[in-house]
């Protein structure tokens, strides 16, 4: 994302609801890939952070996975995303890393 | 007679086998697990090597002879190429999950640093088999070769940095605690003396001077991020053997927009200077006249260049969309970015940042001149 989509869409998240944001798909299936991949590696198997293929992620519901992506996990390397991810965005990464499906 | 057919069988075979490859290098292409081969004079991709696994956060070290690479793979996959063949000569699948490696200083072993299971592993350079298994029980960081056979490297979940041994029959292992909390990658000098880990976990360095009988961990830069709020972290930074210009380090700070200057003697803070986001890589130009920085997302699409005396931003390039690496010509006249979303390796004059070429990659990442064989480090 460069720096005027980040803008927008910060203004965006602040101006109207997050599930007015459109969803776009491939970029963020690209997103989970390029930089969910960088801790987590390009195949989500794991790396300096855990494995979050679907197997290793059994154990979360759908809400709790997206509040992890947006909120971080205090005391350890995983960032809140939530700067950079609206609540809608975050709830397709939580369905597509339970799922490993976007649909 | 036997010499001389020998001989004349050596120059018939001649201009095959001695071709130079002190100007190539190779460029990872991350998503597709293979290697462009390029030629740094004339600006090009030679040929693509492929079959090497997983390669996002790939690294490679050379041959002596500058011949050979031994890749490192995110798959624990350990691959030797010929650069010259543009083959695969051997793989081993070592470990789960791998996070760089290093030679060491006589070319015959090259180490391998492990998250899963975590340890390090050490292979013949040659075969590829296994001559000692080092399991740590955490994830391991920072791996570099030291001069006398040895390699060393910090341990992210105890820190701790361990130093290995090899020059006798079996590996000689010290280890140093009190490292600090959460080392997420380390640098050793050119000289193999000063050894500096970045820490997650605590707002300082740790810097180690390897040439003491007893290194003793000691803080640098100590709350340098006091009392700001540290920013999410989206990607750790890298420390690079780069990092010394003209007497002193340049180290990118974590969770805040700026890089950090140390003086290289005592070791002390000589300046900051704010970058445009995060930094991930701090690299001085070969001279240490200039630094060059990138960044983390979602600031990746842009590069800026630091003068060593004012320790100014003196120019801003926006390469494209995920500037993931940079790498110089040995003498610095040139720099070669990868730019992952763009699918473009761009080359840079360094000096009137004027762009002289482009080289099209799939997703490149780290960018291998094989000047690195001579360097120890890396």
């Amino acid at each position: 994302m460069n720096k005027a989509a980040l803008i927008l869409s910060l203004l965006f998240a602040g101006a109207a609801s997050a599930d007015e944001k459109p969803i776009d798909a491939p970029a963020l299936e690209r997103f989970v890939v390029q930089d969910c991949g960088s801790c987590h590696g390009l195949t989500l198997k794991g790396g300096l952070g855990p494995d979050i293929r679907p197997q290793s992620l059994e154990h979360y519901d759908r809400e709790t996975l997206a509040s992890v992506v947006l909120d971080g996990v205090p005391g350890t390397a995983m960032p809140p995303w939530r700067p950079l991810l609206s609540e809608a965005e975050a709830d397709w990464i939580a369905t597509y890393l339970l799922t490993g499906d976007a649909e | 007679m036997k010499r001389l057919v020998l001989a004349a069988a050596l120059a018939l075979s001649g201009p095959a086998i001695a071709q130079p490859t002190g100007d190539l290098g190779l460029v990872v292409e991350r998503a597709s697990g293979s290697l462009l081969v390029v030629d740094q004079s004339e600006r090009a991709r030679l040929g693509r090597i492929e079959g090497l696994g997983d390669l996002s956060h790939a690294s490679l070290v050379y041959s002596p002879d500058q011949r050979f690479a031994y890749v490192f793979g995110r798959d624990g996959g350990l691959t030797k190429v010929d650069i010259l063949e543009q083959t695969v000569v051997n793989r081993v699948i070592q470990a789960g999950n791998s996070i760089g490696g290093a030679i060491s200083d006589d070319g015959r072993l090259v180490a391998v640093s492990n998250y899963e299971p975590g340890g390090v592993r050490i292979f013949d350079a040659d075969t590829l088999e296994m001559v000692a298994d080092i399991p740590t029980e955490s994830k391991t960081v920072g791996l570099v070769d030291i001069p006398g056979r040895r390699f060393v490297f910090t341990l992210w979940d105890a820190g701790e940095t361990w130093i290995v041994d090899m020059s006798g029959d079996e590996a000689d292992i010290t280890k140093i605690t009190g490292m600090g909390e959460n080392p997420y990658d380390a640098l050793v000098t050119g000289n193999g003396r000063t050894y500096i880990t970045g820490l997650f976990g605590a707002d300082h360095l740790t810097a180690l001077d390897l040439w003491q009988d007893d290194p003793q961990p000691q803080p640098i830069l100590d709350g340098y991020a006091k009392g700001r709020e540290g920013l999410p972290v989206y990607k750790m930074p890298h420390l690079e053997g780069w990092a010394l210009a003209d007497g002193e380090f340049v180290l990118p700070a974590v969770g805040q927009r700026e890089v950090l200057w140390v003086d290289a003697r005592d070791l002390t803070e000589t300046g900051r200077t704010a970058t445009h986001g995060q930094p991930i890589f701090a690299i001085a130009r070969p001279d240490g006249r200039q630094v060059w920085v990138n960044f983390a997302h979602p600031d990746n699409d842009t590069v800026q260049v630091i003068d060593t005396i004012s320790k100014e931003v003196v120019h801003e390039l926006h390469p494209g969309p995920g500037v993931l690496h940079m790498e110089f010509t040995p003498r610095g006249h040139e720099v070669w970015l990868s730019v992952r979303d763009a699918g473009k390796v761009i080359v840079y004059d360094t000096r009137t940042f004027e762009k002289l070429g482009e080289i099209d990659a799939e997703s490149p990442s780290g960018i291998f001149f094989t000047a690195r064989a001579h360097r120890t480090g890396l």
